[in-house]
Parts: structure tokens; sequence; C-alpha cells
């Protein structure tokens, strides 16, 4: 599996998919209902937005599998199903790529605290070595942990899903501090870098958060502080309230524009979260080419 | 002795021992609850709150100050109460409707709490007749909406709407704040207030209990 993960940064850039959540309340997601219970309720409409990236020219899309784990499912009441969603979105999503992407499986923050006790360590670990396993046992590609917002937890989540063998990307918020350039726990891209690589992931990285113009900075001091290649998911800018409804304002062209200066600064892996649709995914693509 | 001198050092570096130990010994004392407070607490979280904007402090570190102070005003508000000191104000808060997630609520709640405000805490998935309703009941004067999908944002607004047709909307001061919530989305829905984190949450809703 290591060899899957040499052969696509043969590609000075890879492409990676955009938002899952954001499309699939386009199809009718309901406020405040966890999206990866559509893996099983609704696969077909989770398919059809991983292919729309796969069509788009994402190299690799991610399982509909970001609150998966049982910490996060008990708040619904859901703990038991873990591993059925986990393996049901890791089916949707090979589905979906067929042999024109890879599929990483999405693994998200148990959403508690480990520094107040909220969450155990142990709990913590046990959670995210289940979930690890159900997506391996797929067969997918690699494993992303995403979304982090405590440097303890993104530790813990990548030396656990390092268990399964596949290449694991370990990548954080940074939306914290005047510069927006910490994670809420304080730790700058440097401290992510490193201890993220201490901790075994193949890849660092960063998503969610801010903007892609905010994510140039952090691409760079992250890649000048490991050895790892970079990956990096902006939202599309932040949401506006535009007639009653949420909208992402962060235009393709934005995206567009502000790829070359990701690459540049480094970035091996490029895609979108919240708010990018597979408009952002062709716009980085073309910037890319041009860029050649 | 009580040597007060430690207790601003153990609110400032999250030692919540120290801090109910020396707030005992000082009531043990005799010492005044309210002075203890405005003298040496009030001080304290005023420098954690300093050291956040300088970035010397993240979250951690607010969220174990406020721990401490917390720890010292359980022992020293039934005092104060009985004296028929005011908190600084009442809070109703809650993640809206829809939403689940309670770090930034939980976050924002122990800072207030350790601001000295009474914080009533109605958790997660808080319709807004919830909302309505622990207004009434606790005369409270400040609501706090949270929300961390984009999805669930409008429920900030619904519950808005919800304290205005039950009219009690001018007897509080709301505050939103969440991840994807910006200054623009809270005029927009017509709050008083937004907070970019914690620390900022505490400073606006004294101000807005000033006006």
């Amino acid at each position: 599996m290591k060899l899957l993960l040499e052969q696509l940064l043969v590609e000075r850039v890879t492409l990676t998919d955009g938002a899952l959540g954001t499309e699939l309340q386009k199809r009718g997601l309901a406020a405040g209902e966890p999206g990866d219970l559509w893996n099983l309720a609704h696969p077909e409409r989770v398919e059809e937005v991983t292919r729309s990236y796969v069509e788009a020219g994402s190299r690799i899309v991610l399982t509909n599998t970001f609150r998966s784990n049982r910490v996060t499912l008990a708040r619904y009441g859901l703990a038991e199903k873990a591993v059925d969603l986990n393996r049901a979105g890791a089916a949707v999503a090979m589905r979906a790529a067929g042999d024109r992407a890879c599929v990483f499986g999405s693994i998200g923050p148990t959403g508690k605290l480990l520094i107040t006790g909220e969450v155990t360590p142990e709990e913590v670990v046990g959670a995210f070595v289940e979930q690890a396993r159900a997506l391996a046992e797929a067969g997918l590609h690699g494993i992303v942990i995403e979304t982090m917002g405590d440097l303890e937890e993104a530790r813990l989540a990548v030396a656990a899903t390092r268990r399964t063998g596949l290449p694991v990307a370990g990548c954080m918020v940074f939306d914290s501090g005047k510069n927006k350039d910490r994670t809420l726990m304080g730790a700058t891209p440097e401290q992510v870098a490193e201890a993220l690589s201490e901790a075994g992931a193949d890849i660092v990285g960063a998503n969610c958060g801010q903007g892609i113009a905010g994510y140039v900075a952090i691409c760079r001091r992250l890649c000048a502080a490991t050895d790892r290649p970079v990956w990096i998911k902006p939202n599309a800018g932040l949401p506006q309230l535009i007639e009653g409804r949420t909208v992402y304002a962060g235009s393709p062209e934005e995206f567009a524009r502000c790829a070359p200066e990701l690459a540049q600064a480094g970035a091996r892996f490029l895609g979108g979260c919240c708010g990018t649709n597979p408009d952002h995914i062709r716009a980085l693509r073309q910037a890319l080419a041009q860029n050649r | 002795m009580a040597d007060l001198s430690k207790l601003p050092d153990a609110i400032l570096t999250g030692d919540s021992k120290t801090a109910v130990a020396v707030t005992k010994a000082a009531l043990a004392e005799n010492a005044d609850p309210m002075e203890l407070v405005t003298k040496y607490m009030v001080p304290a979280m005023d420098e954690v709150g300093r050291r956040f904007e300088c970035e010397e402090y993240f979250v951690p570190e607010l969220l174990l100050a406020a721990r401490a102070m917390k720890g010292s005003l359980d022992l020293i508000r039934p005092l104060l109460a009985e004296r028929g000191a005011e908190p600084a104000g009442r809070v109703v808060i809650g993640t809206v409707k829809g939403d689940l997630h309670d770090i930034g609520k939980n976050l924002v709640a122990s800072m207030l709490e350790g601001g000295g405000f009474e914080v009533i805490d109605l958790g997660t998935d808080v319709a807004p007749e919830k909302f309505v309703q622990a207004v009434k009941d606790r005369n409270a004067n400040i609501v706090c909406l949270s929300a961390l999908l984009t999805v669930t944002m409008p429920s900030m607004k619904t519950t808005i709407e919800a304290l205005r047709t039950a009219g009690v909307r001018d007897q509080v001061k709301v505050m939103v704040g969440g991840a994807p919530v910006t200054q623009q989305y809270a005029s927009d829905i017509g709050a008083d207030g937004y907070g970019d984190n914690a620390n900022e949450a505490v400073r606006l809703a004294r101000a807005l209990v000033a006006r």
C-alpha cells in the first residue's frame, strides 16, 4: 500500500476531493443529521457526490465516515453502529471511485476534550482503532485523520490508525490566534508537523477552519518543519447568511487563484473542505495544469 | 494565616487545589468574600485574558484557569448570596437545535462562570422554546447561543425570533458564537453581540450588561 502513496507522489500535486457534508445537504440531508448515517440510509446519494468528485478530477476521494467513531456516535445513541457505518462508507466510496481514484478513510475528532477528562486516552484510542480497522478491512488505500483541534487527540489517532499498515495522513484545523495560524489548543504548524511526523504520520496537513488564502503560509511552515508530504484542504471561505440560508462564498475562482501559490509553498495533496464542491476541484485542476 | 498572594497565582497557573485551599483558609479567618473576588480573583482572570490575547495562553490554559476560579467561587458564592450580592449577570447558554457540539459552548460557560456570571447551561440540541422558558424561569439577562454546523446556524435566528414572540427579547442580550459564526452573521440575525473566542465572550457579556 505504501507503493500507492509513492505512485501518487509522482504527480507534483495530487488532487483530493471537496466537501461531503454540504453536498449531502443539497441532496436533502437535514440540519444536524449526521451525514454518515446516509452510508446505510441513502448510499446512492453518497455515491453520487463521491462520483461527482471523481469526475471532477479527484485522484483521492474520502469516505463519508468523518463522525463514525463510537465516542461521537454515542451522542446519537449509535455507538454500536460504528463498524457497520464504516464498512458501508468504505463500500460506497470504493464503488464511486472504481479504478479511477484511490479511497482514503476519513476519521474526524471525537468531539470530546481529553484535557477536561470528558474522554480518556484509552477511549479515544479504542474508538479510532475500531474505526480504522473497519475501514482498512474494506480494502481502502489510506486513512486521513482530519479536522483535529487537539494535537494530543491527533497524535493518539495517528498512532492508533498506523496499526492498520495503511498510509496515514494527520491533519489539523488552524483557526485560532490573531493570525489564524494556531490550532484550537494553540499548537503552531511547526509543532503539529513535528508531533504528527513523530507519531508516524506518512502525510501531515491542515484542513477546514478558514479559506484558501490563509493556508499558503501555513503550508509553507508545515513543509519547512517536516520531510513528509503536506496535505491541504481549505474551506470555501467563511459562511455567510444570504436570504436566510447559510452560504459559503469562497468561489472556485479564488481556489484557482491560490492553487499555484499553494503548490509553490510545497503542498502535495490539494482539495477542499466545508462549502467546496466539484467546481472547486475542477478549478484547482485547471489552475495546476496551466501552472505546470 | 491564609497566604492570599497565592490565590491569583493559583488561578493564573490553573492550580485548582491551591486556589481552593487558600480560599478556604481565608474564609475560615473571616476574610471578606467580596474582597477575595474583586481584589484577588477578578484581576487574575483579567491577566488570563490578557495573556490569551497576547497568545501566551490558549484554550488549555483558559480552561484550567476558569476551573481554578470556579473552585474558589463555589466556596464564596453561598456567602455572597447570603448578603444578597448579585452575580455579574444571569446567563442562559446552549447549543442550538439540531446541533450536538458542545466544546465551544462548554468553554464559554466555564469562562463566564469564572468571570462571576451565574450560568444556566441547557446543554446541546436546545429548542427555541427551552431557551424562552429558561429565560422566564431564571430571570436571565443574557442568552448565549452556540452552533458548530453551518446547517444549524439558522436555529440561532429561530431562537431569537422565539424570544421576541414570547415578549422576552428586550429583557435579554443575545450573544452568538461558534466556528462558522461571524460578526456579519450576528448582525444579520439581530443578535446583540458576537465573540470569536471564550475570552472575548466574557468581555462582551460584561460590556452588554453594563449598557
